[in-house]
């Protein structure tokens, strides 16, 4: 499976001579809180096979869609350590640590797996780019915000080894092929 | 009063001639404003978006089921024993004919059953709960 994302270019020396070699596009650190008030860092993530999307609490339009998607997925690897799901609120107003711990509790997930994470908006909107998912907050938009529904699989490097719509239940179940093939071999 | 008659009479003429076409009419509608959060199978989400397929509280609701979508619903309910507490908004701008499809629609959709609603039911309905909830 391919490294998704930008490569910065470099120049570094070999036997003596310059040339121009690439580095993959790696998520780099962050500082976010989850619905246990729990601080949540790139080290939560060491070595660890996560997913990551960009939703929030009162979403009217595709996140419920996305949100029941990502639960089967959940279901099928919760049991393991090395699993995580960070999903971001792009809603930093409206979905405070109590609203997240709310939706946690009535979406019956544990944060053991599951991180429902909140922190300064400009952290959130940043942290969409490195993701390649789009997060916009715009007053056209029914709930306020616009965003895809994009889930990233990123691997235990921190980096993006697959992009998948979550709307769509055949892309879904790529996502699970996916998972199952990165646990297997690295 | 003239154009209810006029459209229930339509309405129960389409419905006797072809039952599925009104069905699918609210089919169509059901996509577009209300499978988001209750989903295509009626199933919703957890105890987050309660389901419609089977469900216990829109049988008991009937016809009434047109003041939710209308007016939206707010505070506890319990769904199949389930409690929910997101709360609805109103689905903004559907004409009484689109209510009456997308009820005949949920009612009968997902092994859900029940004897065909008349426009002027709607109607008479909505005018009640409208009183009722201002
Ligand atoms: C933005 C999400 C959303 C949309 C869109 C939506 N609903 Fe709901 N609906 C809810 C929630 C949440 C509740 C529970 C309300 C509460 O917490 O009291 C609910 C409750 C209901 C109920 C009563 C509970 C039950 O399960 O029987 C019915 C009936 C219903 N909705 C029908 C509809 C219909 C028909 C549409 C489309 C015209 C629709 N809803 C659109 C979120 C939504």
């Amino acid at each position: 499976m391919p490294v998704i994302g930008f490569k910065q270019l470099i120049e570094k020396e070999v036997n003596g001579k310059k040339v121009i070699d690439s580095i993959d596009h790696v998520i780099p650190p962050f500082i976010f809180i989850n619905q246990d008030s729990n601080m949540i860092t790139e080290k939560v993530v060491e070595d660890k096979i996560y997913l990551v999307d960009f939703f929030f609490t009162s979403c009217p339009t595709i996140c419920p869609k996305v949100k029941k998607n990502m639960k089967k997925v959940y279901n099928e690897f919760k049991h393991r350590e090395d699993f995580l799901i960070l999903s971001h609120s792009i809603d930093v107003k409206y979905d405070t640590v109590g609203r997240l711990a709310w939706y946690a509790g009535k979406f019956n997930i544990s944060s053991k797996n599951w991180h429902l994470l909140t922190g300064t908006k400009e952290d959130i909107y940043k942290m969409s780019y490195q993701y390649y998912i789009t997060a916009i907050e715009s007053k056209d938009a029914p709930g306020g915000f616009d965003h895809s529904g994009y889930i990233a699989l990123v691997d235990r490097n921190r980096k993006i080894r697959g992009m998948y719509d979550g709307t769509e239940p055949e892309k879904i179940n790529n996502l699970i092929r996916d998972l199952k093939l990165l646990f297997k071999y690295e | 009063m003239k154009y209810i008659f006029f459209y229930t009479l339509l309405l129960s003429l389409v419905s006797c001639k072809n039952s599925t076409k009104t069905y699918n009419e609210g089919a169509i509608l059901y996509k577009r404003h209300c499978e988001n959060c209750h989903m295509s199978d009626g199933s919703g989400l957890e105890a987050l978006y309660p389901p419609l397929a089977k469900a216990d509280m829109l049988k008991n609701l009937g016809v009434k089921a047109a003041c939710i979508i209308k007016y939206g619903l707010h505070g506890k309910i319990l769904v199949n024993g389930i409690e929910f507490d997101t709360g609805m908004d109103p689905v903004q701008n559907l004409s009484d004919v689109e209510i009456t499809n997308i009820l005949n629609y949920i009612h009968n959709a997902w092994g859900n059953r029940k004897q065909f609603i008349q426009l002027n039911e709607v109607t008479h309905t909505l005018e009640n709960c409208k009183t009722q909830i201002k």
